[in-house]
């Protein structure tokens, strides 16, 4: 999900499994009317095309879903759905629909509703950006070439009735079924709209959309027939776009902001962490994210396994911490701390710049080599870019850094033979969903290193892609312990070729005005960023 | 005067079409494709040719770019890629906000800039000579986020005269409008000193002194008025360049201008935005210019158009 | 030989001359003055919280927030931003006057094409030139110079234009003209000098702004790149700090408007050598 963390530093958060609770002394109060800020403008509300972190909360809590998360975790569970059925062999999907929804145009959300919003979704005249994650269901190849304009793979026996034929049995499709691409949309409003639902979505989730000025702001009002009880608690949500995050946080410490979106700059961290009421503003949450450098194992010398090797002992990461003025913590993996398949027990390579020298001598760079460092252009990053490059210097490489805008890194890093090193910061990989296969393909595995493709260090190993393929292939839910076992493996193996090094893993901070109750992770959200289904005001 | 009007207005068209080719052959050679950026790294190739097969952008160059001229000669500016509406809706909600503060950010810079130059020129030479050129160079060589956020923090946080952020009334308009003044007033201060003091040294206007003609006569007969040529040229330039969107003042104080949509646009690669911002602001250029070049021998009566 | 003569006549214009050599010095002999590299990312550079560290004996201008010491960093960075200041600008300034020129005292198409052309350039998307020759190119400070020549000349040519069409009605000129002066001789004897006050308000206000200017086209990546200083990027790189650090926005911006300065008083003192409707006036 790579626009959802391109547009800011930091991604959704995954508390997998961390307790709902903090016991706070406030309870949830119903009613109250909040002001929440950000710099970008909202794109689009349209759920088939939404794909950035702003957005994606927004149509989380406007649309429904057949599965969805309970608030701040990354358990999936029935939301639209009633029930639902999985036939052994892991290809039959049986889902009953909840009854009495209604979509906010006042019409009953029919079976038939979930099979036109998905097809609407992976049909390619649509333009989605989420098409591929249905490829599991039959008949995906014949919409996506055009010589189909239905998913025969979906039926609906009876208007409560929606049942899935998959054509490979797919671990994750659950998760697939609660992502945002997956929201039930009616056909007529999407045809009313003529091209432009995404400024003028209808849905059944627990807002309504009232009002959008373009540039400036957009009204959420709370859906009085919403089918969860006493969900949302807010009755009114105002975003005010285009709002710069030193001045945001300025209005929500003179009381004119509840929630300050895009968090708190660097340039401010420190003053409001030391300031009194730092601890009642600053939300901090460990989230799903990994820091990394690519080491392009297509281009000389990092072709060089103890290339490869010796520059992971030589980036100082403490360090780079402090820069972050400790938002980060040291990483030593692929995955961050709180996924499923993190090997505790794996140390990675240890801070050494003697033997990292050692290695490069070994591999006949005993005087280092020139080569070229790419990053963003954001604060921080081409600051981390320049503590790397020192690293990289004690060890006689000479790197140059080129910060650059987002689009060009992104297209150097999808070029053959174009980028050496890329420091992942700020377009660092965050999942899709909170499963560790969405951490592999695309940015690890051979598929991801063609031309354009996310596979910056060009790694590909065939073992490698085959155990992934094996482990994603175990959707029996008795399995899940071996499947995430089988997962782990794989990225603790990944490690002995070095292909990335592993930097850091960033915390989000969010500011919200101490009226704001609820635990932290219903404001880092394992799956939604803000749940603004589950946050409410204090009394 | 009738003919003039009309060949500027075709050579107009012909400067817009040269800035859209330009920046279409700009957009074509940025190595990043829209259809990526669009889909995301979890999509396939395939999603990828898709996307780019419906945006039209497997097509030859010269074919895309007839394509949209065709489009814009029926007043259709494209939908935008990554938000999926019509670019001419985003422009048009945008456009008030950045007109309002054009002319209120010119308007502050004449106001501060004429008044300074106007007494420097007369004290021509003396400490307050000196002094306001310095304050002319401080104006321009602060750093615009600096300024803006100097002045909310004094004027709207602490003091609490005016709004934070917004747009919709007067009040809002206040510190945008003054930061774009104080940025911009040392330039027409400059301006108007040097053309001043030009005339206040000619032949005339020492022949008017020696007819008696009073210091406030001569500054505002004489010697104002022939500051008033470089002061329109100067105002020309700022149009055009204030409808490209004041990016980092806009961003300072959420006033929803175009420079925000243009900046993120090219974040997004989202090419129609891009298009259609660079000819709307090309727009602007033109028509100001022209009409710089137009008022110019009306208030000049001996520059004859030509 | 007069103009160095009158030059050093004025006390302001010496003091102004004094300064700009200053900064040529200082920039040129910067190895032999900085106490630290302006590279390195000092461990002491930095509280442990990780903040950038004020003005003090250590570091006499403070550090910034990598650690590295600003004092270092300016002294390095004046080489490239003199660069800018001076040759970019100064050749924008340059084309700005001729194109003008050319525009404004031609007549009939090829004036008016000149200034089509101009008008065409002053809508021409910088920006995005900027970021497609960034993904095109190696960058470096001659790539940024080149953009801010390019693109810097036009709103002087518009000026100059204006200017020059007012100054060619005039009665001195119509005269010379009538009386059968040469082209040549009407414009460097007395259009030129006309334009003298014009020239130097941007060739000394654009030094401040250039300066600024290059950080922003650096950061898209046409420009130099990390860690290289200049003036332009210590600044740009640290105005959110502009509360919690204010040396790393004060210092930089000083450096700037004295520089700027500076040229300004030289600048002043040579109009009046050279104007001829001024001379032996104050």
């Amino acid at each position: 999900m790579f626009k959802r963390l391109a547009l800011a530093t930091t991604a959704i958060a995954m508390l997998a499994l961390a307790p709902m609770a903090a016991a706070r002394a406030d309870t949830p109060a119903q009613g109250g009317d909040i002001v929440v800020t950000y710099k970008d403008d909202i794109t689009t509300l349209d759920p088939a095309i939404g794909y950035d972190w702003v957005n994606w909360s927004m149509i989380k809590s406007l649309f429904s879903r057949l599965m969805d998360y309970d608030p701040g975790t990354a358990k999936v569970v029935p939301s639209l759905a009633e029930s639902f059925e999985v036939s052994p062999d892991g290809l039959t999907y049986t889902f009953k629909l909840r009854k009495g929804v209604k979509f906010s145009n006042g019409r009953a959300l029919v079976a038939g509703d979930v099979k036109y919003s998905i097809e609407r979704a992976v049909n390619p005249k649509t333009q989605g950006p989420g098409a591929g994650f249905f490829g599991a269901i039959k008949g995906f190849d014949e919409l996506t070439a055009g010589k189909a304009e239905v998913l025969s793979g979906i039926e609906t026996p009876d208007d409560g009735t929606v049942v899935f034929h998959l054509s490979r049995p797919d671990a994750t499709f659950l998760h697939v079924l609660a992502i945002n691409f997956a929201s039930v949309v009616p056909k007529e409003a999407v045809e009313a709209a003529g091209g432009d639902f995404g400024k003028k979505p209808v849905g059944s989730g627990a807002f309504i959309l009232k009002d959008w000025t373009i540039g400036q702001q957009l009204v959420f009002e709370r859906n009085p027939d919403y089918y969860l009880k006493d969900v949302p608690h807010i009755d009114k949500v105002t975003v005010e776009v285009g709002q710069e995050p030193l001045v945001a946080l300025l209005r929500l410490q003179k009381g004119e902001v509840d929630i300050a979106g895009d968090g708190i700059p660097p340039a401010k961290f420190l003053e409001v962490k030391n300031s009194p009421d730092g601890a009642q503003i600053i939300v901090d949450g460990e989230q799903l994210h990994t820091g990394y450098i690519t080491l392009n194992t297509k281009v000389k010398p990092f072709d060089n396994l103890k290339v490869r090797q010796a520059v992971n002992m030589a980036i100082n990461k403490e360090r780079i911490t402090r820069i972050l003025n400790g938002r980060a913590t040291p990483a030593n993996q692929v995955l961050p701390p709180l996924m499923p398949g993190y090997d505790k027990a794996f140390t990675g390579y240890a801070y050494d710049v003697e033997k990292a020298k050692a290695l490069l001598a070994e591999a006949g760079f005993a005087d280092g080599f020139e080569t070229v460092l790419y990053s963003t252009n954001t604060d921080p990053q081409p600051r981390i870019a320049q503590a790397i490059q020192q690293d990289l210097a004690a060890i006689g490489i000479k790197a140059e850094v080129r910060a650059l805008a987002q689009a060009n890194v992104i297209a150097a890093g999808g070029t053959e033979g174009e980028a050496p090193m890329i420091w992942s910061g700020g377009m660092a990989w965050i999942a899709d969903f909170p499963d560790p296969s969405n951490f592999y393909g695309p940015i690890l595995g051979c598929a991801g290193a063609v031309q354009g493709g996310w596979n910056w260090s060009w790694y590909c190993n065939k073992d490698l892609d085959a155990r992934a393929i094996a482990a994603d292939s175990m959707s029996d839910p008795a399995k899940a312990a071996e499947r995430q076992a089988a997962w782990g493996k794989v990225f603790t193996d990944i490690m002995a070729d070095a292909p990335w090094v592993p930097v850091i893993n960033e915390r989000r901070v969010v500011a919200k005005s101490p009226r704001m109750g609820g635990p932290d992770n219903i404001y880092i959200d394992p799956t939604r960023v803000i749940n603004y289904d589950a946050i409410y005001v204090k009394q | 005067m009738l003919a003039v009007l009309a060949r500027r207005l075709v050579q107009s068209v012909l400067i817009l079409l040269g800035v859209a080719a330009i920046t279409f052959v700009l957009l074509y050679a940025l190595p990043a494709d829209p259809a990526r950026m669009i889909a995301g790294r979890s999509a396939t190739a395939a999603t990828v040719a898709n996307i780019r097969h419906e945006l039209g952008l497997d097509q030859p160059l010269l074919q895309q770019f007839g394509t949209y001229l065709s489009h814009l000669l029926e007043g259709n500016l494209g939908r935008s890629y990554a938000q999926k509406t019509e670019v001419a809706t985003l422009i048009a909600a945008r456009l008030p906000a950045t007109l309002t503060l054009m002319v209120a950010g010119i308007f502050m810079e004449l106001v501060i800039g004429i008044t300074l130059g106007v007494i420097a020129a007369v004290a021509r030479g003396g400490a307050v000579d000196r002094l306001i050129m310095m304050t002319a160079f401080v104006g321009v060589s602060a750093p615009q986020f600096i300024v803006a956020l100097f002045l909310l923090y004094v004027f709207a946080a602490t003091l609490g005269w005016f709004p934070m952020s917004g747009f919709g009334t007067a009040a809002h308009l206040v510190l945008p409008a003054t930061t774009l003044g104080i940025l911009g007033a040392g330039w027409y201060a400059r301006i108007v000193r040097s053309a001043m003091i030009d005339v206040l040294n000619q032949d005339y206007i020492r022949t008017a002194r020696a007819k008696g003609l009073s210091g406030a006569r001569i500054i505002l007969r004489h010697a104002l008025p022939n500051a008033i040529l470089p002061v329109i040229a100067m105002i020309g330039i700022d149009i055009g360049q204030f409808m490209g969107g004041v990016v980092v003042v806009e961003a300072v104080y959420g006033w929803p201008g175009i420079g925000q949509l243009a900046w993120q646009a090219i974040q997004q690669v989202d090419i129609p935005i891009i298009m259609g911002v660079t000819l709307t602001s090309a727009l602007a250029i033109v028509i100001g210019n022209l009409a710089a070049d137009l008022i110019a021998p009306a208030v000049d009566p001996r520059i004859r158009s030509h | 030989m007069r103009v160095l003569k009158e030059l050093s006549r004025q006390p302001a214009a010496l003091f102004g001359l004094a300064i700009v050599l200053a900064v040529v010095i200082l920039a040129l002999a910067a190895p032999l003055i900085a106490p630290y590299s302006p590279d390195e990312q000092m461990f002491d550079g930095l509280t442990l919280e990780g903040a950038p560290i004020g003005p003090g004996a250590q570091f006499w201008l403070g550090t910034d927030t990598l650690g590295r010491d600003l004092f270092s960093r300016l002294l390095y960075g004046a080489r490239t931003s003199l660069v800018i200041g001076i040759v970019a600008n100064g050749v924008a300034v340059a084309i700005g006057l001729a194109i003008g020129i050319a525009g404004g005292y031609l007549r009939g198409l090829s004036g008016n094409l000149i200034m089509r052309f101009t008008d065409l350039m002053m809508a021409f998307p910088a920006l995005l030139l900027a970021i497609v020759l960034a993904a095109l190119l190696k960058p470096s400070l001659w790539i940024v110079a080149l953009v801010i020549a390019l693109v810097n000349w036009v709103q002087v040519a518009r000026i100059v234009y204006t200017e020059t069409r007012g100054l060619s009605e005039r009665d001195f000129i119509l005269a010379e003209r009538a009386l059968g002066a040469g082209h040549g001789r009407i414009l460097f004897l007395h259009i030129l000098p006309h334009l003298m006050p014009t020239a130097i308000v941007w060739g000394t206000l654009g030094i401040a702004t250039t300066v600024l200017l290059e950080a922003t086209l650096s950061f898209l990546g046409i420009g130099v790149q990390p860690p290289q200083p200049s003036w332009g990027n210590i600044i740009f790189e640290s105005q959110s700090y502009f509360q919690a650090a204010p040396w790393l926005v004060f210092f930089p911006g000083a450096v700037i408007l004295l520089t700027a300065l500076a040229f300004n008083l030289v600048g002043d003192a040579l109009r009046d050598i050279l104007d001829p409707t001024q001379r032996g006036r104050g």
